[in-house]
């Protein structure tokens, strides 16, 4: 069951919506900040609530990069592999987080504290290479060891 | 002081208002630099079919990638009094573009700009809705927009009956993406809007005709929009001045990898790739030698040495074999290796594929395998003719939408200008970049 706090987020996403479905990708959106990440169960209540079939709400959830399916840890670190990047250092840097923070891409910490997801151009080519990590964009880690203060934040 | 504001202003008519702290401009400041004259003058003096009409005068091209003449663009959509409603107007703020961050400094720094080109695209066909299509990562413009809607609600330049004219009313929203290249294609875009996956759809019909909710509906590019409260307020012949060949106005050019300065720089439309490359960017960082660039983003035909005193314009650079794309250029220095480079390229699209076609979904991954074989010193001379037949097969013509042609068209020019080192990976069973 949807609790009432994200009831109201979903409800302001669907607020200025042609129809309930179309504020799905939003209203996904809203749950996951709540719990990280669209569970099964979260599914079906959700499409309950969205009007929709679970296979029709699956179908959207499972196509858009920043809707996750699995359980993620509880900061994610988006690591861009696009091409602006890839020649000014991504690898050096994608080296770098691994082996301090023991996880290859798509794998999680094991106290839980993050994940590693591949990601496609941040928009940030300027200041590559990039990361975000949840909704923070760093740039400009080379050396990679720039990013271990910035990590450091993350609890 | 102000006049040489002033002056900025108008040789740089996108940037040269912006904040030296990076800051968005508010509402104050934005009409103090002439912003929403062009909309009261629009609303006060001119039907719709007159800023369609002057639109179409300045000779602004599209600005996303395909340079596709917007006044052209909105005198599709039909009007009338059996017309059909709603119409829409979509700003496509998914810059998923590799090598693209233009938009993003146009929304960070003046979202108002964004806001006012929207509403009088709306006004020039008739909508009464639009949507700023925002890729879900760029938080900061999200925030900038938001603050600059409320404020130009407050002063009805947005909502009911706009600035008290009882001809025009417009409800705007942004919709934050979800991540996902196709969303960048103005059908998927359209579909995904609808809250459904992001996969294109056949063409025709065109959004203008049937888009959003099957309504007519226009798909612009930020910096496109943000050109048009400019031509409005300046006229088209302004407009026209401010470019150096036949295509109006200026451009945001960029330039990423290994030079001096990265960054995005408002010149004027058609100034040579060698004055953005070595005046703006500095040239190659110390250490690094040019080897060629990519124009305009990762779906565009590399360039080489012998085209760096190209202007930067759709017409010089299509006649080179190549496209300008977003303008953002993406420069390969020597101490990349081009077929490393290639697999990042196209692990990118194989990646953001959205499966619909069988060629893209398909032919994309193989593409990956046989790139990935020849950088571990496991390739054949064959596999580099195999690569050229798969980009072939990829061509417009054979996939449903632009995907995959933009894919092929770095992996045959990359092929095309660097053979040699492909030839070397197989020769010598191993990545002379040490890669692999």
């Amino acid at each position: 069951m949807l609790n009432e706090q994200e009831m109201a987020e979903v409800e302001k996403e669907l607020a200025h919506c042609e129809n309930r479905k179309t504020g799905c990708i939003g209203a996904l959106k809203a749950v996951q900040r709540h719990r990280g990440w669209i569970s099964d169960e979260c599914l079906k209540d959700m499409a309950l609530y969205l009007e929709m079939t679970p296979d029709e709400l699956d179908d959207v959830a499972t196509f858009y990069s920043s809707i996750y399916r699995r359980p993620v840890g509880r900061h994610v670190i988006s690591i861009c592999d696009s091409v602006s990047c890839y020649t000014v250092g991504y690898r050096e840097l994608l080296r770098h987080i691994s082996e301090r923070l023991q996880i290859g891409p798509g794998q999680t910490t094991g106290d839980g504290r993050f994940t590693l997801l591949p990601a496609a151009c941040l928009g940030v080519c300027e200041k590559a290479p990039a990361i975000m990590i949840d909704e923070d964009v760093h740039g400009g880690l080379e050396p990679p060891g720039k990013v271990d203060e910035i990590l450091d934040r993350y609890k | 002081m102000e006049g040489k504001n002033k002056q900025n202003q108008r040789k740089r008519p996108l940037t040269g208002s912006f904040r030296a702290d990076g800051e968005p401009l508010d509402l104050v400041e934005y009409e103090k630099a002439g912003g929403y004259e062009a909309l009261r003058k629009a609303l006060k003096s001119m039907a719709p079919k007159d800023v369609q009409e002057e639109v179409k005068a300045s000779n602004l091209r599209g600005r996303g990638g395909a340079g596709f003449p917007t006044g052209q663009k909105w005198s599709f959509v039909p009007t009338g009094e059996d017309a059909p409603r709603p119409r829409y107007v979509v700003a496509n703020a998914d810059e998923m573009e590799p090598g693209t961050f233009k938009d993003r400094i146009l929304m960070e720094n003046s979202p108002h700009m964004l806001i006012e080109g929207m509403a009088l695209a709306a006004y020039a066909i008739g909508a009464e809705h639009a949507y700023i299509f925002l890729r879900g990562e760029y938080v900061r413009s999200a925030r900038a927009l938001e603050m600059a809607l409320a404020q130009a609600r407050q002063k009805n330049y947005l909502g009911q009956n706009v600035l008290g004219s009882d001809f025009f009313s417009l409800e705007m929203h942004i919709h934050m993406s979800a991540g996902r290249y196709m969303c960048g294609e103005e059908t998927g875009l359209l579909n995904s809007l609808e809250g459904k996956r992001a996969m294109p759809r056949t063409k025709p019909p065109y959004p203008q005709v049937s888009g959003f909710m099957g309504k007519p509906t226009v798909v612009n590019n930020v910096e496109t929009l943000c050109n048009v409260p400019h031509i409005i307020r300046n006229g088209a012949a302004w407009f026209k001045s401010l470019s150096l060949g036949q295509d109006g106005g200026t451009k945001i050019y960029g330039a990423s990898g290994r030079v001096k300065r990265p960054g995005a720089w408002e010149l004027p439309l058609g100034t040579t790739i060698r004055e953005i490359l070595e005046g703006h960017a500095g040239g190659m960082r110390d250490g690094y030698r040019f080897r060629g660039l990519m124009p305009g983003g990762a779906s565009t035909e590399f360039l080489v040495e012998e085209h760096l005193d190209l202007p930067m314009d759709f017409d010089s650079l299509q006649k080179a074999g190549s496209r300008m794309g977003t303008g953002t250029m993406i420069i390969m220095d020597d101490r990349t290796c081009p077929v490393g480079m290639q697999i990042s390229l196209q692990s990118f699209f194989a990646r953001e594929s959205c499966g619909w076609c069988t060629p893209c979904r398909e032919g994309l991954p193989w593409i990956v395998h046989t790139l990935n074989a020849i950088e571990d010193g496991q390739g054949e001379m064959e596999d580099i003719d195999l690569l050229l037949e798969q980009a072939r097969l990829l061509a417009p013509g054979h996939t449903f939408c632009a995907l995959a042609p933009g894919a092929a068209e770095p992996l045959l020019s990359g092929v095309r200008y660097f053979r040699e080192d492909f030839e070397r990976h197989v020769r010598e069973k191993r990545c002379p970049w040490g890669e692999g």
